[in-house]
């Protein structure tokens, strides 16, 4: 049995104290957070509001002209259950003034280009408010690279990067998140109609299946056959996380010195807080 | 045989930070004081933070250093158990516990297993002990094993044949893995087994003091406890929050014990010695 179920009471305790004690060491004591109207960046909210206080979480909502309406609409609904400050920024002026050079770009470059627009807005009030950017990556698009680099995968501190999707569903229920977010199908909303399961062409039940057995438990190919798993979709999920291996690294340095910042200049990033 | 009020600091230090942390010892131990405790014990590396990289040598003294000389002072009204990066002579860097009273070291204890698996990265950065020793200490004869020491029941066994009655272990353990589970992090019930067993199978108490707080998003999950030799939880403290557990010992407890269970009076170290000659010639595993 791999239920995915998880202990909501105490993780939540764990994740809040990690965003105050985090947060507080780096001298700051608010969080920005990207509100997509999905539940993660909802869960992400949800937890900052109860580790910091409603007064220390700004949301900003970006919608692009595509966006869904019900987007919008479940993310001023999360708004307003926690009574927390938000802004609404439209990112469609920049991202068209910059894709009528390029009317060409497709899909997935045009996605990417809105996710790296929220982010250099996010990054933007990091500084305008003296807040830290809080993530809402969760582990099954970490892992599969799901997700895009220097754009929505970016943050200061990440509450969610270790919980699979599945997981996260348990505890935004815990935390009373409106069933409306949690039940519905994830979508990066990237263009209309997309749901995440149609485009990655398996669902998250299944595939956190076998990303908490092959990454958490260890199992080997062979083992997870042998769990009953179809090996070509075993297969499958491993490519996904070996070529998306360099989105959760930072970039590669030549080598050149004595020491080389990551390699044998190791600091924790807590260093001096 | 009298009864000891011992306290486990479940602090959670400042990495990298000696000044903080060093007054942070101050105003734990002076709350100790004041709750009665005639015994302080910190966690693993309580003066400088656990994931210290390559901060290890910025934070290192040697055991002459000044440094030590307001917890000295303080020893004077408590005994303390307290964790550090030791400097030797040779600058080999050790994870150090020192037990401190009547104003000096009483006690020396370098960790000796040191892990190098999973988030761990110990051996990287520092030097392996090489003694397993039992020393006085006003509560009765004690060891103290750091942390992973605990994982490997041989080095209990010589300190339990050494003449242990206490087995003191700072600790410094980060949450991991379970919480799909259970009711707290699997490690954390892997330590609970063990600290009831140890005190169980040596007959003696288990004061096991682990630390809170985060560190590059790891969780010390604290949880501290005072386990007595019939293996049974004198003392509990919560997880994840800060707390300065007292409880109280009773070094008649170890000797009730070993009466319904003389485990150490029966214990047969030439066989022991032996059998571990016999494997070592024809080679282990």
């Amino acid at each position: 049995m791999i239920g995915l179920s998880l202990n909501c009471e105490f993780v939540q305790q764990i994740l809040t104290g990690f965003i105050t004690n985090e947060v507080r060491k780096t001298g700051f004591s608010r969080v920005v957070v990207g509100l997509s109207g999905g539940v993660d960046s909802a869960l992400s909210a949800y937890l900052g509001a109860e580790a910091l206080g409603a007064e220390n979480v700004l949301a900003l909502l970006m919608p692009y002209r595509t966006s869904s309406p019900e987007s919008r609409e479940h993310a001023e609904l999360v708004v307003k259950r926690l009574r927390i400050q938000s802004d609404v920024i439209e990112i469609t002026p920049m991202v068209d003034a910059y894709f009528e050079r390029f009317p060409e770009s497709d899909q997935v470059r045009r996605g990417n280009k809105m996710a790296r627009e929220r982010m250099t807005i996010l990054f933007d009030h990091s500084a305008k408010l003296k807040a830290l950017v809080l993530g809402t990556s969760n582990k099954t698009e970490l892992l599969l690279g799901y997700g895009t680099l220097y754009g929505d995968m970016a943050s200061a501190i990440n509450p969610l990067g270790d919980l699979y999707k599945t997981q996260i569903r348990h505890l935004a229920r815990h935390m009373g998140i409106p069933e409306v977010i949690v039940g519905k199908a994830p979508s990066g909303d990237l263009w209309v109609g997309q749901t995440d399961e149609a485009e990655l062409g398996f669902t998250y039940e299944e595939v956190d299946r076998v990303l908490y057995l092959m990454v958490d438990r260890r199992y080997d190919i062979p083992d997870l056959i042998a769990a009953g798993f179809d090996e070509r979709f075993v297969r499958a999920v491993l490519a996904k996380v070996q070529a998306s291996q360099y989105k959760r690294r930072l970039p590669l340095i030549a080598k050149i010195s004595a020491r080389t910042i990551d390699r044998d200049f190791r600091y924790p990033r807590d260093w001096g807080k | 045989m009298s009864r000891y009020t011992i306290a486990l600091a479940q602090i959670n230090p400042a990495l990298g930070d000696l000044e903080r942390n060093l007054a942070l010892h101050e105003k734990t131990a002076e709350e100790a004081i004041v709750r009665g405790a005639s015994l302080v014990i910190f966690p693993e590396l309580s003066l400088t933070g656990y994931f210290l990289k390559d901060i290890v040598s910025s934070v290192a003294f040697p055991l002459t250093s000044s440094i030590l000389d307001r917890l000295r002072n303080l020893s004077r009204r408590i005994d303390l158990v307290i964790g550090l990066v030791e400097e030797s002579p040779e600058h080999l860097f050790y994870n150090t516990a020192l037990y401190l009273s009547m104003g000096e070291i009483r006690h020396v204890h370098r960790k000796v297993y040191l892990p190098t698996y999973g988030i761990f990265d110990e051996q990287r950065y520092l030097a392996e002990g090489g003694q397993i020793r039992t020393f006085r200490a006003k509560v009765g004869r004690s060891a103290i094993l750091i942390c992973e020491d605990m994982w490997h029941p041989s080095a209990v066994f010589v300190a339990s044949l050494d003449g242990m009655k206490i087995l003191i272990s700072p600790s410094a353990s980060p949450g991991r893995g379970g919480l799909e589970e259970g009711k707290s992090f699997a490690n954390a019930r892997a330590w609970e087994t063990i600290n009831r067993a140890y005190a169980q199978l040596f007959t003696c108490y288990v004061l096991y003091a682990n630390r809170v707080g985060y560190e590059d998003g790891a969780c010390f999950w604290g949880g501290s406890e005072v386990i007595a030799p019939s293996g049974e939880p004198v003392a509990k403290a919560e997880y994840l929050s800060e707390q300065i557990l007292v409880a109280e010992i009773d070094p008649a407890e170890v000797r009730r014990a070993r009466m319904l269970n003389p485990l150490v009076r029966d214990e047969r170290l030439d066989v022991t010695l032996r059998e571990l000659e016999r494997v070592r010639r024809e080679g282990a595993r």
